[in-house]
C-alpha cells in the first residue's frame, strides 16, 4: 500500500518508494539519507502536532509535515 | 608545515578530537573569501609539527549551506596534505555518505572511526579491516573522548600524506559513469584540478559547478535530454544519492554485526526523550528549564528564599551608618567588605551568577582602592585617568564576565546534552508562524546572554534570508550588558515615584524587546526578506552527558574573547570618554563639577535636539546632554552607559557616586534630579538603548556574518529606525495617552498597505504567467 510520510501515525513504519518535488529541500532529504529503499519508522510528533520525528538509517531525523509530504512510502502488509 | 583537515558530520566528535590533538594551541583564524572562524591548531607528537584545521560539520559537499561551501572550498582550494574524515561509528550509514563524496577529491583521506567504544557497549561489532578494504581507504578506530587511538590515527594520516592519491568514486557501474568519465576528460583537458569530483557534481547539475564550467554543463544537459531510467527518469541528483547509499549499505552490512534491531531497544536516551519532548509536558518543562537558567545566573534572591521570609531578621539590625573619616582608600574599602557583599544574606542568598559577580567586584574594588592610594600624591588628572577612567571602565566591563560565562555554561550544557535540538523540535511550529524555523530559536535565546555568539550561531540556519532577519533581531533580546541599564533606570524610576516595582519594569522591557523582535521579523518576512519558510530537516542527536573538559575549553574561549574586548575597544573608549569629559575645548583640565564646560558636553548639546521626540533631548535643559552622551557611549559597549551614568551623575550631584554599590540607581536619581526628566522619557531611554545599534563588537560580528555590505548598512539603518520609532512611541503615548490612537491608526494603515501589496504581487505574478501561457 502506498502512503505519504505525512499521513503516517506514531508507530507506523515503511520503506521509501520515492522522493518527489525538487530543489533544495529534496537535495537536503537525500543528503540526510531519505532515499528510496530506506526504512522509516515514525517515532514521535512534536507537542504542537508538527514537526515529526522518524528513525531512518539508524538515527533520529526531524522534519515538518509539509516536507514529509514529498516522501512516498510503501507500507509492508 | 603539513596541513591536515578534519571533516565530518555535525556532532560526530570532531571538536573533541580537534581539542585532544592540538591541546591548547587552538586559535581562531580567518580564511579568505568567507569570514568564518575555522579553528586551527598544531599537533606536535610526530617528527614534524602538523597544522590541524577543524572544518565546520557537514552532511554533504552540496552547495546549500555556508558550512558546506566553506568545507568544500577548503578541501578543493587549500589542498590539505590529508583529510581526516571522522565518522560516528554508531551511525555508520549516514556518516559514510559524506565519505563517498570526499573520496572523489584527489587528496589523501584517512577515516577515523570514532565512538567505537559506544558501538561495543551496545553489543555491536564493526570489522575495521573489512570496512577499510571495501572503501579503499585506511580506517583507524579511535575514541576521541578517551583519547584512544589518536597517535595511530596521526601516524596513518602522516603516512597517507606522503603519497598522492587519485580520487575514486563509488558510482562505477551506474548508468551515469559514462557521462562522468566524459566530463572528467573534458575538465582534465582544460586543466581543472580534482576533475573527478567536479565531473560528478556537474552530472548532478550542482549550482556552483554549472556556473564554473558552463561548457561541460551543456554536455550534461544534452546527455540528460536523451537519458531514460525506469525508476528515476532523468533525475541525476536522485540517481547519484541513491547509488551512494546503495553502495554503502552493500559494504556496510559486511562490516557491521548488530546484536538486535535498534528500533525495539529502549535506551536511557529514549527514556529521557519521552519526558523532555512529551506532548503535554514538553513545553512547560522547557519553560521551567529556561527559568532556572536565568534565575541561577541573574537572581539576587536564590529560589526566592528571601521573599518567602527565610531571611526575615526583623529590622533589628538597622545599624546607624556612622560617618567615618578614613585615612586611606584601602582602609575605607576594607571597612565596606562584609559577608553580605559576597552572599547577599540581607534579602536572600545570591544566585551563583550574582555571587561570582559580587566576588569579582570585591577584588576589582580592592585593586581600585590600591591604585588610588598609590596615586594619592600624583597630579589630579593622572590619578583621574587611571582610577576613574581606565580602571573603573575595565572593572565595570569585567564585572559582567561571571554572569555571561555562567549563562554560556548553561547553554553549552543544554547544547552538548542534545536538548537544544529538541527545543527546536518542540518550538518549530511556533517559529514557522513568523516565517522562521525552530533552529532560529537557539541564536535568539543566546542573545539574552550576548549578541556576539548568538550572531555566529546563526550559521546553522540554511536560509540566507532567515539568517539576515535573525541577526537583525538578535540585539532586541536584551543581552547581559543591557541588564544594568534596565535595573538602574527602573530603580531610579521607583525612587522618583516613591512607589512601584523595579522588577516589573525590567521584565516589561525584556518583553518589549521580544515583542519588537517578533513584529520586526514578521514585517521583514512580508516585505524586504520575503521568501518561503525555510525547511526544517534536522538530525536529533542522542542525548549524552556533557563533557567537562569540552565545557571548560568552550568557556575559556569565551573568556579570552571577552577579555580581549575589554582591553581593546572598551579600554580605548573609556579613556576617550574620560578625556573628552574632563577637558574643555581649550585643553584645560576640568574638575568633575565643571563637566558642563567639557568637550563632551559641547558635542552632546549639539546632537541633543535629535532626541527631543524621544523625551530625553532639548526639553531637559542645560544638563540634558548627559542622557544623550550615555546613549552614544553605549554604541561602543553597552556597559559604558552605566559607567557614563556614574561619571556624569556624580558631576551633576557634585558628589562621588560609586556605581557598583547600588547598580547605578543613585547616579540615575542624580541625573533625574539634575535634568527633570519624566518617566516616559526614562522608559523611552531604556527602549532606545535596548533596540538601537548594539555594541561595537556585536556590530563587527554582524558585519562579518551578513552576506554583503549593502545588507550590513541596511541592518544599521534598521536598528536606528526601529529604536527611534519605538522610543518615540513610548514617549509620546506615555506623555499624551491619546496619541495611542494615532499610532494604532498609522500601524493599521501600514499593515493594510503591506498585505494589499503582497496580495497584489501574487496577482501580478499570476497575470504574468497567464500571459506567458497565451
Amino acid at each position: 500500500m502506498e502512503k505519504k510520510l505525512n499521513e503516517f501515525s506514531v508507530g507506523e513504519s515503511g520503506v521509501i518508494k520515492a522522493v518527489v518535488g525538487e530543489g533544495k529541500i529534496r537535495r537536503r532529504l537525500f543528503d540526510m539519507g531519505v532515499t528510496p529503499g530506506a526504512e522509516v519508522y515514525l517515532r514521535k510528533v512534536a507537542p504542537l502536532g508538527d514537526p515529526i520525528e522518524v528513525t531512518i538509517r539508524g538515527y533520529e531525523l526531524t522534519l515538518r509535515r509539509t516536507e514529509a509530504e514529498a516522501v512516498v512510502m510503501e507500507i509492508k502488509q | 608545515m603539513k596541513k591536515f583537515a578534519l571533516a565530518g558530520n555535525p556532532n560526530c566528535g570532531k571538536t573533541t578530537l580537534f581539542n585532544n590533538l592540538t591541546g591548547s594551541t587552538a586559535h581562531v583564524g580567518n580564511w579568505p573569501g568567507v569570514t568564518v572562524d575555522k579553528r586551527e591548531g598544531t599537533y606536535k607528537k610526530l617528527n614534524e609539527p602538523i597544522s590541524i584545521v577543524d572544518l565546520p560539520g557537514i552532511y554533504s559537499l552540496s552547495p546549500y549551506t555556508p558550512e558546506e561551501v566553506i568545507s568544500r572550498n577548503f578541501i578543493l582550494d587549500e589542498k590539505p596534505d590529508c583529510v581526516i574524515n571522522i565518522i560516528d561509528a554508531t551511525n555508520l550509514e549516514r556518516n559514510l555518505y559524506l565519505t563517498t563524496q570526499i573520496m572523489e577529491i584527489d587528496v589523501p583521506v584517512v577515516i577515523a572511526l570514532n565512538m567505537m567504544d559506544e558501538v561495543e557497549k551496545n553489543g555491536d561489532k564493526i570489522d575495521v579491516d573489512q570496512l577499510s578494504k571495501k572503501i579503499g581507504l585506511p580506517v583507524v578506530a579511535i575514541s576521541a573522548l578517551k583519547e584512544k587511538g589518536l597517535d595511530e590515527l596521526m601516524k596513518q594520516a602522516y603516512a597517507a600524506s606522503l603519497s598522492k592519491r587519485e580520487g575514486a568514486t563509488v558510482l562505477e557501474g551506474t548508468k551515469l559513469m559514462h557521462l562522468i568519465n566524459d566530463c572528467k576528460i573534458g575538465l582534465k583537458h582544460s586543466g581543472v584540478d580534482n576533475a573527478l569530483f567536479h565531473a560528478v557534481k556537474l552530472a548532478e547539475l550542482d549550482e556552483l559547478e554549472v556556473a564554473a564550467h558552463p561548457d561541460s554543463a551543456k554536455m550534461v544537459e544534452e546527455f540528460k535530454a536523451t537519458f531514460k531510467d525506469d525508476v528515476f527518469g532523468a533525475d541525476f541528483e536522485a540517481i547519484v544519492a541513491d547509488a551512494r547509499y546503495k553502495y554503502i549499505s552493500k559494504n556496510y552490512s559486511h562490516a557491521l554485526t548488530k546484536r538486535d534491531k535498534g528500533k525495539d531497544k529502549v535506551t536511557k536516551s529514549d527514556k529521557a526523550d519521552k519526558v523532555l519532548t512529551h506532548r503535554i509536558w514538553g513545553i512547560p518543562i522547557f519553560l521551567v528549564i529556561l527559568f532556572f537558567v536565568f534565575h541561577l545566573t541573574f537572581s539576587e534572591d536564590l529560589f526566592y528564599l528571601g521573599k518567602m521570609g527565610v531571611f526575615d531578621k526583623a529590622e533589628e539590625e538597622a545599624v546607624q551608618e556612622e560617618e567615618v573619616e578614613y585615612d586611606s582608600a584601602i582602609e575605607e574599602f576594607c571597612d565596606g567588605v562584609t559577608v553580605e557583599s559576597f552572599f547577599g544574606l540581607e534579602e536572600g542568598f545570591y544566585s551563583p551568577g550574582v555571587f561570582l559577580q559580587s566576588t569579582l567586584g570585591v577584588f576589582t574594588d580592592l585593586i581600585g582602592a590600591c591604585l588610588s592610594q598609590a596615586l594619592a600624591n600624583a597630579a589630579p588628572w593622572v590619578s583621574g585617568i587611571i582610577v576613574d577612567g581606565i580602571w573603573a571602565g575595565l572593572a565595570s566591563v569585567l564585572s559582567f564576565l561571571p554572569q555571561i560565562l555562567l549563562l554560556f555554561l548553561f547553554f553549552s550544557i543544554l547544547e552538548d546534552s542534545g536538548y537544544m535540538a529538541r527545543v527546536a523540535f518542540i518550538l518549530d511550529r511556533i517559529f514557522r508562524r513568523f516565517g522562521l524555523s525552530g533552529r532560529a530559536f537557539m541564536p535568539m535565546i543566546m542573545g539574552f546572554g550576548c549578541s556576539i555568539p548568538a550572531m555566529i550561531n546563526t550559521r546553522t540556519l540554511a536560509d540566507q534570508n532567515e539568517r539576515t532577519a535573525t541577526i537583525r533581531v538578535i540585539p532586541f533580546f536584551s543581552c547581559g550588558a543591557k541588564l544594568p541599564i534596565l535595573t538602574a533606570i527602573a530603580g531610579g524610576i521607583v525612587t522618583l515615584l516613591g512607589m512601584g516595582n523595579a522588577d516589573l519594569i525590567t521584565y516589561g522591557m525584556y518583553l518589549l524587546g521580544v515583542v519588537v523582535a517578533i513584529a520586526a521579523v514578521i514585517l521583514m518576512r512580508s516585505t524586504t526578506m520575503r521568501g518561503e519558510v525555510p525547511p526544517f530537516i534536522m538530525e536529533l542527536p542522542a542525548y549524552h552527558a556533557p563533557q567537562f573538559k569540552n565545557l571548560m575549553l568552550h568557556l575559556w574561549d569565551k573568556t579570552k574573547h571577552f577579555i580581549k574586548k575589554a582591553f581593546t575597544i572598551i579600554l580605548a573608549s573609556t579613556i576617550f570618554i574620560w578625556f573628552v569629559s574632563h577637558f574643555s575645548w581649550n585643553w584645560q583640565y576640568l574638575e568633575d563639577e565643571q563637566i558642563n564646560n567639557s568637550i563632551l558636553a559641547g558635542i552632546g548639546g549639539l546632537i541633543q535636539p535629535l532626541f527631543t521626540p524621544l523625551g530625553f533631548g532639548s526639553q531637559l535643559g542645560i544638563n540634558g546632554w548627559v542622557f544623550v552622551v550615555a546613549a552614544v557611549t553605549g554604541l561602543i559597549a553597552k556597559e559604558n552607559v552605566i559607567a557614563t551614568f556614574g561619571t556624569l551623575g556624580a558631576c551633576l550631584a557634585g558628589a562621588v557616586i560609586d556605581v557598583e554599590v547600588d547598580g547605578g540607581i543613585a547616579a540615575v536619581s542624580a541625573m533625574i534630579a539634575g535634568t527633570g526628566i519624566h518617566v516616559p522619557g526614562l522608559l523611552a531611554f531604556i527602549a532606545f538603548n535596548m533596540l538601537t545599534i548594539p555594541c561595537f563588537a556585536a556590530v563587527a560580528t554582524a558585519k562579518a556574518e551578513l552576506p554583503n555590505k549593502k545588507s550590513f548598512r541596511m541592518t544599521l539603518l534598521f536598528w536606528v529606525v526601529t529604536s527611534y520609532l519605538v522610543s518615540c512611541m513610548i514617549y509620546l503615548i506615555g506623555t499624551w495617552w491619546w496619541t495611542v490612537f494615532i499610532f494604532a491608526a498609522l500601524w493599521a494603515a501600514a499593515i493594510t498597505c503591506i498585505v494589499l501589496y503582497n496580495k497584489g504581487k501574487i496577482d501580478f505574478n499570476k497575470l504574468k504567467i497567464a500571459k506567458k501561457k497565451e
